[in-house]
């Protein structure tokens, strides 16, 4: 596993990072305290501790490649720029959101942005995302193919049909896991007899590596040659983030299965805190900026609020849209 | 006594594994996570792994194993999270447990029981609120349930787990919280008969789920009007109790239909068919279904209660289609 690299990261790009991180996790916070309040409504997955995997795969990404991901996906959504208040306005179920309230947290789409879900049923998009890749290859375009899913999700059978056909078709298509290491309340050795991933992906003859998914830099390092090799090559690869999620599965779940102890161990290994402390341990950031930096992210997100809360209900008498192309 | 939808599904449940040793439940987060709507909660504790397995994410995987050691000797309650998710399990169910009967010459039975939860009504937006009844009463071979009623969530399960057919049985996840005096030696229930819960002469209301309660408190409200509706939970999906509905129609010459689940080809256009097939001339009026409006269902709680049937369209309708008796 890959821990101390040195990725070069400078000034600037610190700074990106952090902030982009920063964002997810206020951005969440918020959706959760809205939830609480009654503002959202349905199923909310929130991502507090895996901001680095988000962060640091994106940000290896160009605007051609397509992004595909599950319902835990609000982190992924802010870093490709869908703009914060058209993401809390779909939330509300407002017709300002990004996909006119109709979806709601699981299903945030932006075509512009490449960004395809959103996807609710766990490990459907995997086939999907394999259409993608293929699409680009018959039409020599430049772009790749990325899609996100957890490791429960790589215990259904269409992780293995798509690991296959992608190997098989050798097509531009990175497989990100986000090992959070369980699956709702089913820990990753209750779901898999092999519990080292990434071997799942060299079965199918697929370049696979396995990384510390706390660690931005890590990540990013990873992801960064990882979408060398898919260019270089054509074929796919698979990346297994190593990773926890803070919160529980969703807002329904009473966490029975996992002791507060656990959670707080993973805690000090927070994604955030370990960059603060690298971007300051290097010179590369000072407290007085990072603190300025939260205070930029807390105003984003209190403007999000206001954008929502400020949205309007699309009219009923609209129901029966969008089942039809026209 | 009063209890949830949810412990009355729980007890039958316990009881169900207290009397069999054969049988065990199966399915994605029954034992430690408690079952997703907290169905199962502490029986891991009480029964063990062994007999509360938690599957991972595999739902093709552990229903195809349910199929198949339900015909070796087992009697598995297999549990699909929601039936969204049955889809990936639906070439097990339609192709293996539905047909292995019939393509052995009689040899090979399948007893299992798979239950679903499952409805509209939580802002689940639409891969979650699938109504997938009529996907599953369409097809011979499985016998299916639909508990509309707290009885029949502590009863059904009872009785399906010693039919030696495949019993799907779907429990309606909108109802869990719901209270309801149930009688304290409530047991095993009937499953080839629809169930006339209340009686009425000027009309028939057929249902089944959550439209059951709807279309009794609808009732209630129209017998305030001067109408009185017989309220029918169809309780079996497949085979249907024809011989139920025809009775309630002879009576009432009216009738309303009420689901969930999307119009076109759904269970109401089935039993729409067979009134007209079978008792055409008993009629005052055309059938009129109330359904399901044929979208995905959207996040918006506005827009998701636009999709379904509500009660006060159910009152509206029946009083437009009795309004030769009213006036
Ligand atoms: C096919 C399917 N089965 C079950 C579910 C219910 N469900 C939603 S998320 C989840 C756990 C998924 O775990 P994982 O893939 O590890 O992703 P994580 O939620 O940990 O990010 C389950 C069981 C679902 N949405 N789809």
């Amino acid at each position: 596993m890959a821990t101390s690299v040195e990725f070069p990261i400078d000034k600037s790009l610190g700074t990106k990072l952090v902030y982009e991180m920063m964002r997810i996790r206020r951005f969440e916070e918020k959706a959760a305290e809205m939830y609480t309040k009654t503002f959202i409504r349905g199923f909310l997955h929130l991502y507090i501790g895996e901001e680095a995997v988000a962060v640091g795969v994106m940000s290896a990404l160009t605007p051609e490649d397509n992004v595909l991901c599950t319902y835990r996906e609000h982190g992924q959504a802010l870093v490709r720029g869908i703009e914060a208040g058209k993401i809390m306005a779909e939330m509300y179920g407002k017709q300002e959101g990004c996909c006119k309230g109709r979806g709601g947290s699981m299903h945030l789409f932006d075509v512009s942005r490449r960004f395809y879900g959103g996807n609710a049923i766990v490990a459907g998009h995997l086939p999907l995302a394999l259409g993608f890749a293929l699409a680009d290859k018959k039409m020599k375009r430049n772009g790749i193919t990325v899609c996100f899913f957890g490791e429960g999700a790589m215990a259904e059978g269409e992780f293995h049909e798509a690991m296959n056909l992608a190997a098989l078709w050798k097509i531009p298509l990175l497989f990100v896991c986000e090992n959070n290491l369980y699956a709702m309340g089913t820990a990753i050795r209750y779901s898999h007899a092999v519990t080292e991933l990434e071997k799942k992906g060299a079965s199918y003859g697929i370049p696979s590596r396995a990384v510390d998914g706390m660690d931005i830099r890590a990540v990013l390092q990873a992801t960064t040659e990882a979408v060398e090799t898919i260019r270089r090559e054509g074929g796919p690869y698979f990346l297994v983030c190593n990773t926890y999620r803070f919160r529980a599965h969703s807002m329904f779940d009473a966490e029975l299965y996992r002791d507060k102890s656990e959670v707080e161990e993973w805690k000090k290994r927070d994604p955030i805190v370990m960059f603060s402390d690298y971007l300051v341990n290097n010179n590369l950031a000072t407290h007085e900026e990072l603190a300025s930096l939260e205070k930029k992210v807390e105003e984003e997100v209190n403007e999000s609020v206001r954008y929502a809360e400020a949205g309007t209900w699309e009219p009923v008498e609209q129901l029966e849209e969008f089942v039809y192309q026209t | 006594m009063n209890i949830t939808y949810r412990e009355a599904i729980k007890q039958a449940i316990r009881e169900a594994l207290r009397s069999d040793e054969k049988v065990f439940l199966l399915g994605e987060d029954v034992g430690r996570y408690g079952g997703a709507f907290a169905v199962s909660k502490g029986l891991l504790q009480e029964f063990g792994p062994e007999r509360i397995m938690d599957t991972p994410l595999s739902e093709a995987g552990f229903v195809g194993a349910g199929i198949g050691a339900a015909i070796a000797g087992m009697r598995p309650i297999v549990e699909v999270m929601t039936v969204n998710f049955s889809l990936l399990a639906l070439d097990q169910i339609a192709n293996n447990a539905a047909t292995l009967l019939h393509m052995s010459g009689g040899q090979i039975n399948v007893p299992v029981v798979i239950r679903m939860s499952c409805g509209i009504g939580r802002q689940l937006a639409a891969q979650h609120s699938h109504s997938w009844e009529p996907i599953y009463a369409g097809i011979p071979g499985l016998k299916v349930l639909s508990a509309g009623t707290h009885e029949d969530a502590r009863g059904m399960l009872l009785t399906a787990l010693k039919d030696p057919n495949p019993v799907i049985i779907f429990e309606y996840t909108s109802m869990l919280n719901l209270e309801r005096e149930l009688p304290d030696n409530a047991g095993a229930v009937d499953i080839t008969r629809a169930a006339v819960r209340r009686q009425g002469t000027d009309l028939t209301i057929v249902t089944y789920g959550t439209g059951v309660y709807k279309a009794l408190d609808a009732a209630n409200e129209l017998a305030a009007t001067g109408l009185e509706a017989e309220v029918i939970d169809l309780r079996v999906l497949r085979p249907l109790d024809e011989a139920t509905i025809l009775e309630s129609v002879k009576k009432t010459h009216r009738v309303l239909l009420v689901e969930d689940a999307w119009r076109s080809v759904g269970i109401a256009a089935e039993v729409s068919a067979r009134i007209t097939e079978k008792a055409f001339y008993e009629l005052e009026a055309p059938v009129q279904r109330l359904c399901g409006v044929e979208v995905p269902i959207p996040y918006p709680k506005h827009l998701e209660d636009a999709s379904v049937p509500q009660k006060e369209q159910i009152i509206e309708m029946a009083k437009s289609i009795c309004a030769p008796v009213l006036n």
